[in-house]
């Protein structure tokens, strides 16, 4: 079997596990909403203010709620020592986390794409016109938070503290990606025009996904091996 | 013989530090703009600097330990960068201070400042990381691979200051774009790196010396768990 087809089996593994039992998507998903509940109390829903702010929010629930997703990601695993047989398994310790890695990311931007349309209509904004865009800066960021995410779990999940650990490892990692994903996101939200400084911006979540892609999947055998 | 070099370097930092104290208190003049205050930048710099450095040494040590599979390699990142991380405080502290005599405040969320700021946290991570792990080559593996990751972002806040508009002071030193300061300003920078430099070393000499202990304590109580 191919790297990908290998890949591809782990993640229609979680995916078809996650179907089954929804106990992840779920959680994730409740949560995006509680957020944006919790954000109309900090300030006024409806006013100019929510659109210079509106990229940071939606940044801000993607990040909380992508957490919940990843968390469970390998320590779903642990159970009936499922984990061991995984590393044990043909597929090499890149295999199942680029596996690991494609699942949660559809999983990720399936809670994106139902909240989304929430922020619009709980926050009065408007549709953006330039949505392709905006879908390309979700796709760019959501990998960042995705591939950091999924190699931290692997890190982290023989932890006893693993619940504090992964937002206080991930969090700090992701912020380049998260600021370049805030910002442009604002812009496309407002409905404003990209300025060429904007372009960095591109580049820089670009940048940021490969260059950690890369990175995990030369030290993902460590992490998982030894 | 380490502790001739601790001592020696010890001695011979300290006295770089005191004649720099003389030259940047009572030689050096003000600065036209800034007034008395400008003073620390010779030691916010040469602290960035060698944080910098640190971490980037703790990188090479930790790839090291992955390669080689030697604790001592791991002994010596979680050395330095513990040494490092205290000079990222120091630089976040000077600047800090400096901000609120120029700028009026005491943090502004410029990028520079807020990528320096994540790269201190991505540090409290890795202490953090340490401290979480109770076995020694499984804190070693994952440590090594936080390091590799954490400084790969200390990069992209190396390049920020050239990527991002940024509310912080231009570089001012020779070697960087033609440099900004008069060279009889510009030399205690230099002579408190280098003492930061041998401060940094000694401190992370003792440093090991501690690891090298708990390893040999590891062992023990391995080996008195075993019987």
């Amino acid at each position: 079997m191919t790297f990908l087809q290998q890949a591809l089996a782990i993640a229609g593994k979680d995916l078809r596990s996650e179907i089954r039992s929804k106990e992840t998507v779920n959680a994730s998903l409740s949560f995006a909403l509680v957020i944006l509940m919790l954000f109309s109390f900090a300030f006024d829903p409806g006013s100019d203010q929510v659109r210079e702010i509106s990229g940071g929010l939606l940044w801000l629930v993607y990040a909380f709620a992508g957490t919940l997703i990843l968390n469970r990601s390998f320590a779903r695993e642990l159970v009936n020592d499922c984990l061991d047989a995984l590393i044990s398994s043909p597929a090499s310790g890149a295999q199942v986390f680029f596996g690991k890695c494609l699942a949660n990311y559809l999983l990720l931007m399936v809670v994106e794409c139902v909240s989304f349309p929430v922020f619009i209509i709980f926050y009065n904004a408007r549709w953006p016109a330039r949505w392709g865009l905006l879908l390309l800066v979700m796709l760019l960021g959501t990998w960042g938070i995705t591939v950091i995410g999924t190699l931290f779990s692997a890190m982290t999940v023989n932890l006893r503290l693993r619940e504090l650990m992964l937002p206080t490892l991930v969090y700090p990692m992701l912020i380049p990606a998260l600021l370049g994903a805030i910002r442009l996101s604002t812009v496309l939200i407002a409905g404003e025009a990209l300025e060429t400084d904007d372009q960095i911006w591109f580049k820089l979540l670009a940048g940021f996904d490969v260059i950690f892609t890369a990175l995990s999947l030369a030290l993902v055998e460590i992490v998982l091996v030894g | 013989m380490r502790l001739k070099i601790i001592l020696a370097l010890s001695v011979l930092s300290g006295l770089i530090l005191s004649w720099n104290l003389h030259t940047m208190f009572l030689k050096v003049p003000d600065e036209l703009n800034q007034g008395a205050i400008f003073r620390i930048i010779y030691f916010h710099v040469p602290s960035a600097i060698t944080s910098f450095a640190g971490f980037f040494l703790a990188m090479f040590s930790s790839v090291g330990y992955l390669i080689k599979k030697d604790l001592r390699f791991d002994s010596v990142a979680a050395s330095i960068t513990e040494v490092s991380f205290a000079f990222t405080t120091i630089t976040l502290i000077t600047g800090s201070i400096w901000g609120r005599v120029i700028w009026g405040i005491w943090w502004t969320w410029d990028y520079r400042l807020t990528s320096f700021f994540i790269c201190w946290l991505l540090y409290v991570g890795y202490l953090m990381l340490r401290r979480a792990i109770d076995d020694p080559t499984t804190r070693a593996r994952l440590c090594a691979v936080l390091s590799i990751f954490a400084c790969v972002d200390v990069v992209i806040v190396w390049k920020s200051i050239e990527w991002f508009r940024t509310q912080h002071p231009g570089p001012v030193l020779s070697i960087r774009s033609g440099g900004g300061m008069a060279p009889g300003m510009e030399a205690p920078i230099w002579w408190n790196f280098l003492a930061l430099i041998m401060l940094a070393t000694v401190l992370v000499l003792i440093r090991m010396r501690q690891e090298a202990m708990q390893r040999e304590i590891d062992t023990m109580r391995r080996y008195a768990h075993a019987f």
